[in-house]
């Protein structure tokens, strides 16, 4: 029997996961994928928002806010690329402006730190390339980029050290609740738990629907990007923002941790996991970007991806806990960017509702990781003479070395597939996209885990990247 | 230090090296970051190979070992499984290998680090992100190095010379391939490769038509085609779908120049490549580029024979210094994409001049006008031309010297 069960291991499911690893706390993570990050947290804008977009007094507002610092604390003790290089939010007419003002007081009273308001001088330079049509902007010194999926990893990686389990490849099919615990079927297993943690991101409804009346529905909706090449990557300095309008925070232009220029999302309805980006998306998200921005060269595009939001039927998070049954769902932007404030919100209505959460002896709350490319000449020298894995480059776009990612396979959370690697040192990340390093890292990935390399696959189960030959 | 250090040890490393050994250099040093010689060569078992260069066909891996043999009786050394990370203006060289991280110098550098492909992120295919979309190149490793297959059902987008090489290699290995799709009104590669990959085995190809949409959540499970119109715009009503589990993309290559870029280097926007003298020189002096890091070229045995200039060229440097010379540019004129080189020494020692470019569009019965001003220079018949065959000219350095600007130009004749 398990303490707590938390459904799912994205962002949100993950940053629980963290949170209660340091309390003597026996926590599954049950999650229907085969890796952490299958979903909304691996296909997004990468933001840390300041905090300014959501109404006042909301959960949104009050986790967002509250998450700015946690985030970077987390993100220096985890090892995961995150920089502070603030936003700007684009005004083009009158009424954007005012809408600037509205966002600015907004933001002032949601408690978000150094916001200013800068004329249209002020804004060209601070970013030279943004349009000459820009009326003003909003300045959110706070807001930052990170690397969502190596964020959920460390979280995740780190919960495990600590003694967290995670089950894989294991959708939940049912939920039973008896006097005293809750009995989860997922496939084959079924799982006992106290308390049950309700992360299942665009699956939320369906998993809050099998213990409690209907209450809330999820509305999934799609936004699509494309990601730039490096020699794009210092096209803008800051996260820049348009206004706000129905269809969401609009199409923003924003430096990557990883050195290259993200652009999109648009918001389509769509199905729960159809990730698919339409011919029409990428036409929508171009001509949005370029009225920001209007020297963006989609020529240098390297990847396509669109992600699906999980929005509810509820204008704010649904974080709310009955009789052992906690959900946390409807978590969309800015889920990111508010997901440790969402734990350690979890981590109060835990309290609250009597479980009795007491701190471990010992835990571990930091995380390493050996990044090639950030290092020193001398570190280099140094880390290569301890292990020559060190000393070959296996993704030439991105640098990384084979040390690097055989020190993937063996961390605590065993990636099995080709885009697990990608998640976890960048290997196929870059403009080649892992044409080049692909067959290599399949064959390092079955070498290490002594299987096939017809049976890796590139992605989600079954995924297979060769086929058998029949002769 | 070593008088020079050549980057990459494919076709085009290793005949600058040779080459700047023939010319006297004895302390040379190819980086090569795979475990052996050859470069992509490796991997292209087909024929075809050595026409020009050796008046035989070979394979890849056999015009390869021609050079690998000659490298052998030199003092040529080799570094495998080394990468250069990082070059600098002043020829220090930063190298990783499992021997260790470390840097060296050299009097001379040659650039011979080839291309790598586009992908699909380059052209923005919509669509879902299953597995089995491929790089024709990647699938073609997966083949011919590790005797893996790609796919069974293969549609190929792009009718470049790997993809149509690999149409007939899928085939040959029991997969069926269903078209090749080309979004051009002409193919992007090799005559005899249309013939020889496509034809002899029944492969429709359908020009001015691409890929609009892939499906497919796990394994690739299906296409779109669609015909496009003269701006290159899907055609409503023109859908065809194709049930496939493999795509492959030979959609173009890109130099490799990372490192060029890096060094600080003057890149042509044109070729994705160094800017470069009619010796191979680049824009810093002592540092040469050659072979498809300069501009993708559809004939190993030019790449030789541009890598031995290069070398030659390095050679000369090391022993005689640079070249103080006042530069002739060559300008790009009608229906001409690039030139390669860019640029020449007027006081060079050469007596002739190799300029190479390709057309923008299909010409019949045609004529090459080099010019300056209204002065022509020379001009030069030909009979037929396409973007997708690399044009070579021959042009007397003599007929050039007094110009400061000439310029090449594709006529109708």
């Amino acid at each position: 029997m398990y303490d707590v069960a938390i459904i799912g291991c994205g962002i949100t499911g993950a940053s629980i996961a963290y949170r209660l690893s340091r309390f003597d706390l026996k926590t599954v993570v049950i999650e229907k994928e085969n890796d952490v990050a299958m979903g909304a947290t691996r296909a997004n804008s990468a933001i840390v928002h300041a905090g300014y977009d959501p109404e006042e007094n909301t959960l949104m507002a009050k986790l967002n806010v509250r998450s700015v610092e946690l985030t970077k604390e987390l993100c220096k003790n985890l090892s995961v690329p995150y920089a502070q290089i603030g936003s700007l939010v684009l005004a083009f007419s009158e009424e954007e402006a005012q809408h600037i003002e509205k966002l600015y007081k907004r933001g002032i009273n949601n408690g978000v730190e150094g916001l200013r308001v800068l004329s249209a001088e002020e804004t060209k330079e601070k970013e030279p390339f943004v349009s000459d049509d820009v009326v003003c902007s909003l300045y959110a010194p706070t807001a930052a980029i990170i690397s969502p999926w190596e964020y959920a990893l460390a979280l995740a990686e780190t919960a495990v050290v600590n003694g967290t389990q995670i089950m894989f490849s294991s959708e939940v099919s049912d939920i039973k609740k008896t006097d005293e615990m809750f009995v989860i079927r997922a496939g084959e297993k079924e799982i006992k738990a106290k308390t049950v943690i309700n992360a299942a991101g665009v699956q939320a409804d369906r998993i809050h629907d099998m213990v409690l009346p209907h209450e809330f529905e999820i509305i999934p909706n799609k936004g699509a990007y494309f990601i730039l090449d490096k020699c794009e990557g210092t096209r803008t300095k800051h996260v820049v923002f348009q206004c706000p309008n129905k269809d969401g925070k609009g199409v923003l232009v924003s430096p990557t941790v990883h050195g290259n220029l993200i652009v999109g999302p648009n918001a389509v309805p769509s199905e729960r996991y159809d990730t698919s980006a339409k011919l029409s998306d990428l036409v929508f998200v171009k001509r949005k970007a370029i009225k920001s921005v209007p020297s963006v060269d989609f020529r240098t595009n390297i990847k396509n991806f669109s992600g699906v939001r999980p929005n509810s039927t509820e204008s704010d998070f649904i974080i709310k806990s009955t009789d052992g049954f906690i959900d946390v769902a409807g978590i969309k932007s800015p889920g990111l960017a508010s997901a440790a404030g969402i734990a350690e919100y979890v981590e109060q209505l835990m309290c609250n509702s009597g479980i009795r959460l007491s701190e471990k002896t010992s835990y571990i709350k930091d995380r390493k990781q050996i990044r090639f490319k950030e290092l020193s000449h001398e570190e280099r020298k140094k880390l290569v003479e301890s292990n020559p894995l060190y000393g070959r480059v296996i993704c030439r776009c991105e640098t990384v070395t084979e040390g690097e990612i055989v020190d993937a396979i063996h961390r605590p959370i065993v990636p099995r597939t080709v885009d697990g690697i990608k998640r976890r040192c960048g290997a196929g990340l870059g403009r080649c996209q892992g044409g080049f390093c692909g067959p290599r890292v399949v064959e390092i990935l079955s070498r290490e885990l002594k299987v096939d390399r017809e049976e890796i696959a590139k992605d989600r189960d079954v995924s297979y990247i060769l086929k058998r030959r029949e002769r | 230090m070593y008088e020079l250090a050549v980057i990459g040890g494919g076709p085009a490393g290793l005949a600058a090296a040779y080459s700047a050994y023939q010319n006297g250099l004895r302390n040379i040093v190819i980086l090569e970051r795979d475990k052996e010689l050859g470069g992509i060569l490796n991997q292209c078992i087909h024929n075809g190979f050595g026409l020009h260069r050796f008046k035989e066909e070979l394979s890849g891996p056999e015009y390869a070992h021609r050079f690998i043999e000659m490298l052998k009786d030199t003092s040529v050394e080799v570094r495998l499984d080394t990468m250069v990370i990082e070059i600098t203006d002043d020829k220090k060289i930063f190298i990783n290998s499992p021997k260790g991280y470390e840097c060296i110098e050299a009097q001379s550098i040659v650039l011979s680090m080839g291309c790598r492909e586009r992908t699909r992120g380059a052209i923005s295919i919509p669509g879902t992100r299953p597995s089995g979309v491929f790089t024709a190149g990647a699938a073609q490793r997966y083949l011919n190095m590790e005797g893996l297959m790609a796919g069974k059902r293969v549609v190929i987008l792009g009718s470049g010379d790997i993809g149509l090489i690999m149409a007939r290699r899928m085939t040959l290995e029991g997969a069926k391939v269903l078209a090749c799709v080309e979004l051009m009104p002409y193919s992007g590669g090799l005559t005899r490769n249309i013939v020889q990959c496509l034809d002899d085995f029944g492969i429709p190809l359908y020009l001015s038509h691409t890929v609009t949409e892939i499906r497919g959540d796990k394994r690739l499970e299906g296409i779109t085609v669609m015909k496009v119109d003269e701006n290159r715009q899907p055609i409503e009503g023109t859908e065809m779908d194709f049930d496939c589990d493999t795509l492959l993309l030979s959609v173009g290559l890109i130099p490799e120049n990372e490192l060029t870029r890096e060094a600080g280097i003057a890149m042509d926007p044109k070729t994705n490549g160094a800017f470069v003298f009619e010796n191979m020189e680049t824009s810093i002096e002592g540092i040469f580029a050659c072979g498809n890091a300069v501009h993708v070229h559809d004939l190993v045995d030019f790449v030789s024979a541009e890598s031995e200039r290069a070398g030659a060229a390095a050679a000369e440097y090391v022993k005689n210094g640079a070249s103080d010379s006042e530069v002739i540019e060559i300008v790009n004129g009608a229906d001409v994409g690039y030139t390669v080189p860019q640029k020449l020494h007027r006081n060079t020692k050469a007596e002739k001049i190799d300029v190479f470019f390709r057309v923008r569009r299909v010409f019949s019965k045609s004529r090459v006008v080099v010019s300056s001003g209204d002065t022509e220079i020379a001009v030069f018949k030909k009979a037929f031309m396409v973007p997708g065959e690399m044009q070579h000219l021959v042009i007397p350095t003599d007929k050039l010297r007094d110009f400061d600007t000439i310029t090449v130009t594709a006529q109708e004749a």
